[in-house]
């Protein structure tokens, strides 16, 4: 893991400043081969499942089919897959508006997403939210909502939930840097530390919030230590090193699960598209280019791809036409579904079942057997 | 039937829900104090353990967060918030989330939370101590709103809040906490929605909210001295609101009066007035009567406090004023409903309008 500087004048900000601190590629390493050569594979997958929808997305969004405000996932999937293999089937994960990615990691219908950001009944939210409001309880992906650091605090209740029914589970957030720049945030952070609540609190720094650099927010680029002052410990990551993300989020999981309280770890990574939709942001004036064309060449796949081949792996071009084949019957199912009837538009505002449909075992148990 | 005062009732709900239900936990400010909820939590902590009844940091957003969260992973949490005041800090987890995932995720998941809302007007405290905010969340579609008057309908409601599947805002007032009145011993529930007559009459329809709802019932005395037959409903739920009990009673009498403790302007008793022209307009005989809150902050000193807070006679004015709309017409009043903005119109006084209105003409 290379070193990072730790702060830098405002003045400085300049593609130096990033170049300095991403990381080196990680070496290939030769211990615990066998174990190392099954997971990287599956990781190496589940991001090109990630890769292959979000440039689908990319196009149905380019051609209008797409309406909703997509935000992509590309450059950042080993962030969500190696946290997402570090959790068990009943955790809970909670994200933002950048969250296909958390989705799929957690092994999401393909359909059900591509249906939802089409704004079909089929759709995981049954049409209702679109790209930025996911839910997919069944793989327990609890809420990903685009109210910046809107899901944190609820993660940690999740985590309570656990924590007072005495369950061995954790809850995980996902979000963005800007996040912490949220006063609630801060607020969960103290909260879960007090309660030492089983919480992962999970930061994708892709250096941007929206059009604005980090060094146009804040001062210092210390986001791993934003939870000190709380008593949350932070660790920062390659996160386009999908290995060093899934030994990071393994340590944060063990610590939660054991009643040591909640992590923060900061994942340095880089989205290859602009803040929303298919573009890269450089055709409406954010000045990002000389970024992109260094990230590109840390691209979280081709990183994993080439530990792979030097692993021995030759095959891998068979994973890719399968995961070619699913996201393509994916999408045509997902086309040819039909939209809601337009007389639901008052229904769900209230729910009316007493016991709701969810009993937090019941229904896990159910969608877990069905799988 | 044994009495219980409104904080007592409150607290037995408490503990009966959290005997009953696992799921059930409380969090928020001011849970282990022995003063701060005005007995209505005393000693659960003692006996319910402080991992269920959890005193919080001062942290309105996250804690509401908290409790959403919970109440999407099974629990059915009760988020406590000693001052309304503070809760606009928790804007976000109530709006945005509580409110909407029903209908953002399509019927899939369900937010069976119960936000506590103190109001603690009075005393002196002022502006950020005192407000009585329920119509903001009114406004919201996925939120349940509740305000009870009675010892029994705290208890009441409170157990129906947590039984719904929704989120629900539960806002009781501190000035009614050393009422003193009927309590069953067993748990049972206030169903949400239905209002109460607490007096049948037959000539004007008071509608009372929270404890302008004792207020109504007081001017109602005061009118039967008059031979003025007054039908009282304590509203009890404000969203959703009793329409049909609303309506039929208004039809009856032809006379309605909305008291509202909130302030005037997009207020409960907008609400109600609006619904009650549009349904009932053929059967009212005038129009209809609002007493609030004026349009300004809650002051401190005691004289403007005197004077900013309506008291029964009030509401009784107001139902003078409307019957005598049916008998004299609006000849007799000729200022229009519509003048000026709001912190110059003097309906919002208008028991001393007539008089103000003369002497100025007088001058």
């Amino acid at each position: 893991m290379a070193t990072f500087i730790g702060c830098v004048m405002l003045s400085n900000l300049s593609i130096a400043v990033e170049t300095e601190i991403r990381p080196a590629r990680p070496a290939v390493q030769t211990s615990g081969i066998a174990v190392r050569r099954a997971e990287l594979r599956v990781l190496w997958r589940t991001m090109l499942r990630i890769r292959r929808a979000e440039e689908c997305i990319a196009e149905l969004a380019e051609a209008g089919q797409a309406r909703c405000p997509c935000h992509l996932y590309i450059g950042q999937e080993a962030v969500a897959a190696g946290v997402c293999a570090a959790l068990r089937d009943q955790d809970s994960v909670w994200g933002g508006h950048r969250s296909h990615g958390h989705y799929l990691a957690r092994g999401g219908s393909l359909e059900g997403l591509f249906a939802e950001v089409l704004g079909k009944a089929t759709g995981c939210s049954g049409g209702r939210g679109g790209s930025m409001h996911l839910l997919a309880r069944e793989v327990g992906i609890l809420g990903t909502v685009p109210i910046v650091a809107g899901t944190v605090p609820l993660a940690a209740g999740a985590a309570l939930a656990y924590q007072l029914r005495g369950e061995p589970r954790v809850a995980c957030a996902f979000f963005g840097d800007g996040t912490l720049e949220e006063g609630h945030m801060h607020e969960t952070m103290n909260l879960a530390a007090l309660y030492r609540l089983p919480l992962l609190l999970v930061c994708e720094n892709n250096l941007y919030s929206s059009h604005l650099h980090w060094s146009e927010r804040r001062v210092l680029d210390n986001l791993h230590r934003a939870g000190e002052f709380h008593g949350v410990p932070g660790v920062r990551v390659d996160g386009n090193d999908v290995e060093a993300v899934l030994a990071a989020a393994r340590a944060a999981a063990h610590r939660a699960r054991e009643g040591g309280g909640p992590t923060l770890i900061e994942c340095r990574t880089f989205r290859f598209r602009g803040h929303v939709g298919p573009s890269t942001d450089l055709d409406v004036g954010v000045k990002r280019r000389d970024a992109l064309d260094a990230w590109l060449e840390h691209d979280p796949l081709l990183r994993c791809e080439e530990c792979l081949r030097a692993l021995g792996f030759e095959d891998l071009d068979g994973d890719t036409a399968s995961v070619e084949q699913e996201t393509g019957a994916a999408l045509a199912a997902a086309e040819a579904a039909p939209f809601p009837e337009a007389a639901r538009v008052l229904k769900h505002v209230w729910s009316s079942n007493p016991d709701g449909p969810y009993s937090p075992d019941g229904a896990r148990r159910e969608a877990l057997c069905a799988r | 039937m044994r009495a219980l005062t409104y904080a007592q009732a409150i607290r037995e709900a408490h503990a009966q829900l959290l005997e009953s239900d696992p799921r059930v936990f409380v969090v928020g400010q001011g849970l282990w104090s022995p003063w701060y909820a005005g007995g209505s939590l005393e000693d659960l902590d003692q006996r319910f353990g402080r991992a269920r009844i959890l005193d919080s940091p001062v942290s309105e957003n996250a804690v509401t967060g908290l409790a959403v969260g919970a109440a999407l992973a099974g629990m059915r949490p009760i988020v406590f918030h000693p001052r309304m005041d503070f809760m606009l800090l928790a804007m976000d987890p109530i709006v945005n989330q509580a409110a909407n995932w029903s209908y953002l995720f399509a019927g899939q998941v369900q937010v069976p939370l119960v936000v506590r809302a103190v109001v603690n007007r009075g005393g002196e405290q002022g502006a950020q101590h005192s407000q009585a905010l329920h119509a903001f969340f009114m406004h919201v579609p996925g939120l349940k709103v509740v305000m009870p008057a009675t010892p029994a309908d705290a208890k009441g409601l409170l157990a129906a809040a947590v039984a719904d599947p929704n989120p629900v805002l539960y806002v009781d007032d501190r000035w009614l906490y050393s009422d003193s009145g009927p309590v069953a011993e067993d748990l049972y529930i206030t169903p949400i929605g239905q209002a109460a007559v607490r007096r049948a009459g037959t000539d004007v329809t008071l509608i009372g909210i929270s404890w302008m709802a004792k207020l109504a019932l007081e001017a109602a005395q005061q009118l039967a001295l008059e031979g003025i037959d007054a039908e009282v409903l304590d509203l009890r739920s404000l969203k959703p609101w009793d329409r049909p009990a609303v309506l039929a009673s208004v039809r009856k009498t032809g006379h309605a009066v909305v008291a509202d403790p909130g302030w005037h302007t997009c207020g409960a008793s907008a609400e109600i007035a609006a619904t009650i022209a549009q349904e009932a307009f053929s059967h009212l005989r005038a129009p209809v009567e609002r007493v609030t809150l004026p349009d300004a902050p809650a002051p401190t000193s005691r004289t403007e406090e005197q004077a900013y807070y309506p008291h029964a006679g009030h509401i009784a004015e107001a139902a003078r004023r409307a019957l005598r709309w049916r008998t004299s017409g609006p000849d007799q009043y000729p200022e229009q409903r519509s003048e000026g903005p709001p912190e110059q119109c003097p309906e919002q006084r208008p028991e001393q309008r007539p008089d103000r209105r003369r002497e100025e003409a007088t001058a």
